[in-house]
């Protein structure tokens, strides 16, 4: 075996009760590409984190090139050659490409000599590695993908020779992911070692050379990538066997439940994201809509829920308008029969600071159900809530807990607990399992399933190909706020990438 | 001629009235560029005019006042990073406590030291900054047009006057064109991406504090010490707050700063001057007017009638590590 890059040893780190990890042992190998899976929470990130200095592990080793290092912030990190690729991008926004790249590696007091440096610096690396960007470019202009590319630079710009990159392809389109795999593979191959964290499985079997699997704070196996397959790397991940694709029967579409025709929005700044979209959802089928975030899913949506206003257009809720000057109250379009579960569960669908039982009634606190006079009958809704619990196996079982508490999968949950059990005719889902871990995914797509076979309309929104290949009965594409195309789920997933790239479109349009 | 004059006047005195607004403003503008708001502007600009007056006074000298303004005027932007950067709390209620704090201790503190009704000691020439006769002022006074403006305008203010202006470019300069100025900024925007930098957010954030200080400090020398020949109670009268809508005013941008100050401080001028004598076409504007106007321009701009004002973006929010 090469020479170990990195060797973690008896890793322990605990935040007050929790143990995001504990006894850590893990080995990276010089000029390899490691990868880590394990699901939310799985204690991935920290572990990343202890490594780049960003917390403090209680316990434990850690050496680099085979020497115990101790590494108190990110600077000891960074002088250590290790760089890291956060999640969330870490960019000043409103700054240059340029001067993100120096912010911290500033050579000395003044800015001139830094950036004079920066930018041959820059202009080497773009030609070692296809990392093509305009130095002068605001990062907030830049795509998604070119800001990633921007972080990297930065890791490499700090001479960074072991690269940590944490979930990066969640942002990115197929064709962004695979120019970025290529970036990797070339890194690689000039020498530099690179740890992937993700959970998508696919990433892993394409791009890794070994694979170490977490679960629960621990580490449960690492494996040589050609070795494995991706199934047991999923049954590692949750200690037990998943379906990654859920069975389901052949849909019976019904009646047309939710029309829309023509429909055109547009956002703050009067850029039209929404663009003449024409589309229905018949009962007993899933219309899943695929693209990349950004090209006007979430206006749409928003539209189609009553919160944003639409310049434009027709939306037809069994046959009946509804209003689209932005003066549709939410409120009314539930009680006809439209549940929606918003994309931002934390800014749109829950309360985080409520208890579990009062966002398990949200929205819904006038029914009668929960009302005894003019004052809410809190026994009802604590049945309620305790009722939905069970029913969607909300963890930990608890009412009364802050909804900020649960994890990311359990509060998405109580969201759909609290739309779906309201029996509404037209379910409208935006990510329904964004930052969501292996089980609960299997779980939520069950119940959406469920849903469609008890005859209900439902139209989600993903930004997860698997997911809307796997969930859908028709395949909407949006690209630039247009829908591009229609397939039906046994589209490829190389087909839907084009078409979410916008490369069928832009042909049409030369 | 006398029309002439009289602007010449007007605007001789609105440099005057703009300078502890310029220099609160820019105070407010490092603090704010670096993520901290900062209301306590008022209350720290009213601690440097009584430390100021006092130790000029004690000490016989304008130079022991200045130093003594800046110390205190530090001191209390150091208890607003502790309450706001290291113990993370709410920096609105923070800058309040300090202008409550200030109002009062310094009262207190006055008469208990002076017993003059919470006066200090009228300063005694030597004791404060004088006005600096540029060569050849006096000669050239009589020429037309160039002898007011030199002589009135350019020439015959005291030292903190010209530093007040030094210090818009100087400002800019470092902003824009130095390591310090790029991180402080980068941590108004982004205190997430500074960490992960390498650079503490904590020290970077105390440092702009300190400057916020010293610029505060000596506003506060400057309205004791060259406008006032020692300290009287609440002797800001608000500045402090004018100088924050003057600093949204200019978009956290130092040399809008200072226009944004001088229109502020020439609407004052402008008051005082036409109290009483009738404006043409419009008749007599009632002082409480133009006084008014800064605020009611403030909340025009922020209505989004005059461009848009995005302030940095992690300000106001304490910096917290994500789990």
């Amino acid at each position: 075996m090469a020479q170990a890059a990195i060797e973690l040893i008896g890793i322990n780190k605990s935040f007050g009760a929790v143990r995001a990890n504990r006894d850590i042992n893990l080995e990276v190998a010089r000029g390899t590409i490691h990868g880590i899976v394990g699901e939310n929470g799985a204690g991935k990130s920290t572990l990343m984190s202890i490594l780049y200095g960003f917390y403090q592990a209680d316990s434990g080793e850690i050496r680099v090139g085979g020497k115990p290092v101790s590494i108190h912030t990110s600077n000891d990190a960074i002088a250590l050659g290790i760089g890291m690729v956060h999640q969330h991008f870490m960019l000043v926004d409103n700054f240059t490409v340029l001067e993100n790249v120096i912010l911290g590696a500033e050579s000395d007091a003044l800015l001139k000599s830094s950036i004079t440096k920066a930018r041959s610096e820059l202009d080497r690396l773009e030609r070692e590695y296809g990392l093509e960007v305009d130095p002068d470019a605001v990062i907030e202009e830049l795509p998604v993908g070119l800001q990633q590319r921007v972080e990297i630079l930065k890791a490499l710009y700090r001479g960074a020779e072991i690269l940590i990159l944490d979930e990066p392809t969640g942002v990115l389109t197929p064709a962004e992911a695979d120019h970025l795999f290529r970036i990797l593979k070339q890194l690689k191959d000039q020498g530099k070692t690179i740890v992937l964290i993700t959970h998508k499985l696919r990433e892993i079997m394409a791009i890794t050379d070994t694979v170490s699997v977490m679960r629960q704070g621990t580490m449960v196996a690492t494996r040589t990538t050609k070795e494995t397959t991706v199934g047991e790397l999923a049954e590692l991940m949750v200690g037990r066997r998943v379906l990654l694709r859920v069975e389901k029967g052949q849909s019976e579409a019904g009646a047309v439940k939710l029309s829309v025709k023509n429909l055109t929005v547009k956002d703050q700044r009067g850029v039209t994201m929404v663009d003449n979209v024409s589309f229905d959802v018949r009962g007993g089928e899933i219309v899943g809509i695929a693209g990349v975030a950004g090209n006007g899913q979430s206006e749409l949506l928003e539209a189609i829920s009553g919160i944003r206003h639409a310049v434009s257009g027709e939306v037809m809720l069994d046959g009946k308008p509804i209003d689209l000057t932005g003066k549709a109250d939410p409120g009314e379009l539930r009680d006809r029969g439209l549940a929606h579960v918003p994309e931002d569960r934390h800014h749109v669908g829950l309360v985080l600071a409520f208890e579990e039982n009062e966002n398990s009634i949200l929205g819904y606190h006038d029914d009668e159900r929960y009302l005894k006079g003019p004052f809410l009958d809190v026994d009802a809704i604590m049945a309620d809530a305790k009722d939905k619990i069970e029913k969607y196996d909300i963890r930990p079982a608890n009412p009364r807990l802050k909804t900020a508490n649960f994890s990311g999968g359990n509060q998405q949950k109580i969201v759909l607990a609290r739309e779906m059990e309201q029996d509404p005719g037209v379910l409208i889902v935006g990510q329904p399992t964004r930052g969501v871990d292996v089980g609960a995914i299997e779980f939520i797509h069950k119940r959406l399933i469920a849903m469609r076979d008890q005859g209900k309309a439902v139209l989600v929104v993903s930004v997860e190909l698997d997911e809307i290949r796997s969930l859908s009965d028709r395949i909407l594409v949006m690209f630039a706020g247009r829908v591009v195309g229609e397939r039906g789920p046994e589209a490829t997933e190389g087909e839907l990438g084009l078409l979410m790239a916008g490369v069928e479109h832009q042909e049409a349009a030369e | 001629m006398d029309m002439f004059n009289a602007i010449v006047q007007v605007l001789d005195s609105t440099i005057r009235l703009s300078v502890p607004l310029l220099l609160a403003c820019l105070a407010g503008l490092y603090s704010e560029r670096a993520g901290i708001f900062d209301i306590g502007l008022e209350g720290k600009m009213l601690v440097g005019a009584f430390a100021g007056a006092s130790a000029a006074a004690v000490f016989h000298s304008a130079l022991i006042g200045l130093g003594t303004a800046i110390l205190i005027s530090v001191a209390f932007a150091l208890v607003h990073g502790f309450a706001s950067i290291t113990h993370r709390g709410n920096q609105i209620v923070s800058g309040v406590a300090i202008n409550f704090i200030a109002a009062g201790s310094t009262i207190i503190l006055g008469q208990a030291w002076f017993q003059q009704g919470g006066r200090t000691p009228a300063l005694q020439p030597g004791e404060r900054f004088e006005a600096i006769i540029w060569p050849g002022a006096e000669a050239i006074r009589d020429v037309p047009i160039i002898g007011p403006i030199y002589a009135e305008l350019i020439s015959g203010h005291s030292i903190l006057v010209y530093f007040a202006f030094a210090m818009v470019p100087f400002t800019w300069w470092v902003l824009f064109r130095t390591r310090f100025g790029l991180r402080m900024r980068a941590v108004g925007e982004n205190p997430a991406a500074v960490d992960t930098a390498g650079i503490s957010v904590a020290w970077l954030r105390y440092r702009a504090l300190i400057c916020t200080g010293i610029l505060t400090g000596v506003a506060g020398a400057y309205l004791s010490m060259v406008q006032n020949g020692g300290f009287v109670k609440d002797m800001t009268a608000g500045k402090g707050y004018i100088a924050l809508a003057a600093l949204i005013f200019a978009k956290w941008k130092p040399v809008n700063a200072m226009f944004a100050c001088l229109l502020f401080g020439f609407l004052d001028a402008a008051s005082i001057r036409l109290q009483g004598s009738p404006l043409p076409l419009v008749g007599k504007v009632p002082a409480q007017f133009m006084q008014a106007l800064p605020y009611v321009l403030t909340v025009i701009l922020l209505a989004g009638f005059i461009g848009k004002a995005i302030p940095p973006r992690a300000g106001g929010v304490p910096y917290v590590k994500e789990r």
